[in-house]
């Protein structure tokens, strides 16, 4: 047969160049859309402004100033929004719109997508950290950081909280999704001990500590006061298999 | 020793699907021969997509087997997904993203892609410029699925109404890319609402019709039919209540006559110049405004036409 233009020649890429091509595409995509740069960074600084400035008059009943409590907060928070509320929603869309149908023939294997969006969330995280983290230092916040504390910190709550992302994504319609996704992390925002300490929250505080947003919170608070919150890692890891297996089970490709 | 005949690139065998109490494909049969253009035709609802997405790995069958090169859609999908290229009839990008940045992407996931340039150049896609993939036209996502369809090189394409909404000019390039893949070893399925597609395009052509085979051959072996002629005739007004039966009456038991809807109706038989005066006088005595009346040679569309047309009440109502 002659060498025509469009002679076959099949083949899919190796897996390690799809998982980085999808990581690339994903993290553009995320930091292009006007809505999850808000979520992503806009809100959790105005949230560290506005709490630092408010607090001044406050007493957290702590030995810290207000900036080192609520920065690790805030960082927290940031990757509650990107692990949960931006992938669940670009999730939902991308179902919605058969981009996962359409890349599954492409072919890219689940294993890959998922290992690309994980590097996007990570990709995310980074830039996320380096702003807010700025803007800690600048507000006069002074971290202690314990880095096993902070990475297991990081990488388990992303992986708690984007497994939940992917089961919302996965069972709802993509505008339930939306709204569902924002909800839960303006109730978590508001009162899910992300931001302030689960001490804060008095007798709840004990129960804020098994949520996931608690977990996180108080493992990302040790982990920049240089100690290891091993209950809390433990916790997040927990709701990092429970939700993987659930979205591994309930998810819908379309 | 004989020469094994080539193996086909699709073999359909007693496909059952069904959305809860609603069957889609019926016991659907059907082979698809390597290095062709097979079309799939049908009404609305025959099954055409349930049938691709089957082949395409989206469903499972629930029974009957399905074989796509040799392989099974479902258990073999990390083989077979690289080898076959797919275009969706609807969506398949990131709203956000742009055209060059999408087929970019889906070129990336493959092994060997296509020189992504020489796409875009052939389907016109550089008019997209930076536009997100949600303001495109919709004749430019259609291009875009096709190009995603192409870029990885595969040995099977199934694309879903490939002109759909296209303008003439670029249907004619999508008709020319189609054969040239073809020339080039790939084979095409694909579906279309467009008779004169199938019929300048496929070497094969399968009818569906609530979701069993109705009839399949070249377009050549489905339009011929011998000396049987076909007269069509298209009115204005709906046909008064019982006026097709009196039409029936009129031409005699030599002759078939199909409503194929509340506007027109095609006799056919062994029509001739009478038939025709037959027609006319039935049409002027029923107080009917001819639009068009034909006699001619059976297209792909009086045989489609014929083959699904709804039970329709030729005996009268």
């Amino acid at each position: 047969m002659s060498a025509g233009t469009f002679t076959p020649a099949p083949g899919a890429a190796p897996v390690a160049r799809q998982v980085l091509a999808q990581t690339a595409m994903e993290a553009r995509l995320l930091l292009r859309n006007g809505e999850q740069l808000l979520l992503a960074v806009v809100i959790p600084l105005i949230v560290l402004v506005g709490a630092v400035r408010g607090s001044a008059a406050l007493d957290l009943g702590s030995k810290h100033t207000s900036v080192d409590v609520l920065t690790p907060g805030v960082l927290a928070l940031a990757v509650m929004s990107t692990a949960f509320t931006s992938l669940a929603i670009a999730t939902g869309f991308e179902r919605r719109y058969g981009v996962l149908k359409r890349l599954g023939t492409a072919p890219l294997a689940r294993g890959a997508l998922l290992g690309g969006k994980i590097g996007a969330l990570l990709l995310v995280e980074v830039l996320q950290f380096l702003v807010i983290g700025a803007a800690g230092l600048a507000l006069g916040w002074s971290p202690d950081v314990q880095p096993v504390a902070l990475l297991l910190a990081v990488l388990l709550g992303t992986a708690a909280f984007a497994g939940l992302g992917m089961l919302l994504a996965g069972t709802l319609r993509a505008e339930a999704t939306l709204a569902a996704a924002n909800l839960v992390y303006l109730l978590l925002l508001a009162g899910g001990a992300v931001v302030l300490p689960a001490a804060a929250y008095g007798g709840l505080g004990d129960v804020m500590t098994w949520l996931p947003s608690g977990a996180l919170g108080e493992a990302m608070r040790d982990a920049f006061d240089g100690s290891v919150a091993w209950r809390e890692l433990a916790t997040l890891a927990a709701w990092a298999v429970g939700g993987g297996a659930a979205a591994g089970r309930w998810f819908r490709w379309e | 020793m004989a020469v094994p005949e080539p193996s086909p690139a699709v073999r359909i065998d007693g496909l059952v699907m069904r959305y809860g109490d609603k069957t889609a494909v019926d016991g659907l049969s059907l082979e698809v021969a390597a290095h062709t253009i097979t079309a799939v035709l049908g009404p609305n609802g025959a099954g055409k997509t349930t049938t691709l997405e089957t082949c395409e790995g989206y469903r499972r069958p629930q029974a009957g087997s399905v074989r796509v090169l040799g392989l099974d859609p479902v258990a073999d999908r990390r083989a077979l997904m690289p080898r076959i290229g797919v275009m969706l009839q609807a969506g398949g990008a990131w709203s956000g993203v742009r055209a060059d940045e999408m087929l970019t992407h889906v070129a990336r996931l493959h092994a060997h892609p296509l020189d992504t340039g020489l796409l875009m150049d052939r389907l016109a896609l550089h008019e997209c410029g930076r536009t997100p993939y949600r303001r495109l036209s919709g004749g430019q996502q259609q291009r875009l699925g096709l190009a995603m369809a192409l870029v990885g090189r595969p040995e099977l394409v199934f694309v879903d109404e490939p002109t759909a909404g296209l303008d003439p000019q670029v249907r004619r390039t999508v008709w020319e890319l189609l054969e040239e893949l073809r020339t080039d070893g790939v084979t095409v399925v694909l579906t279309t609402h467009y008779l004169e597609e199938a019929e300048r395009l496929a070497d094969h052509v399968h009818i569906l019709d609530k979701g069993t085979l109705v009839a399949s051959g070249s377009p050549l072996e489905l339009t011929r039919g011998g000396t049987v002629a076909t007269i069509r005739l298209v009115v204005t007004q709906p046909f008064p209540p019982g006026a097709p039966q009196s039409l029936a009456d009129a031409l005699g038991p030599t002759t078939e006559l199909i409503v194929l809807d509340e506007h027109s109706l095609q006799v056919s038989g062994p029509a001739d110049g009478s038939t025709l005066a037959v027609v006319s006088r039935w049409c002027e005595h029923h107080g009917v405004l001819p639009e068009s009346l034909t006699l001619g040679q059976r297209n792909l569309e009086d045989v489609f036409l014929e083959l699904t047309a709804r039970e329709t009440e030729v005996s009268g109502s």
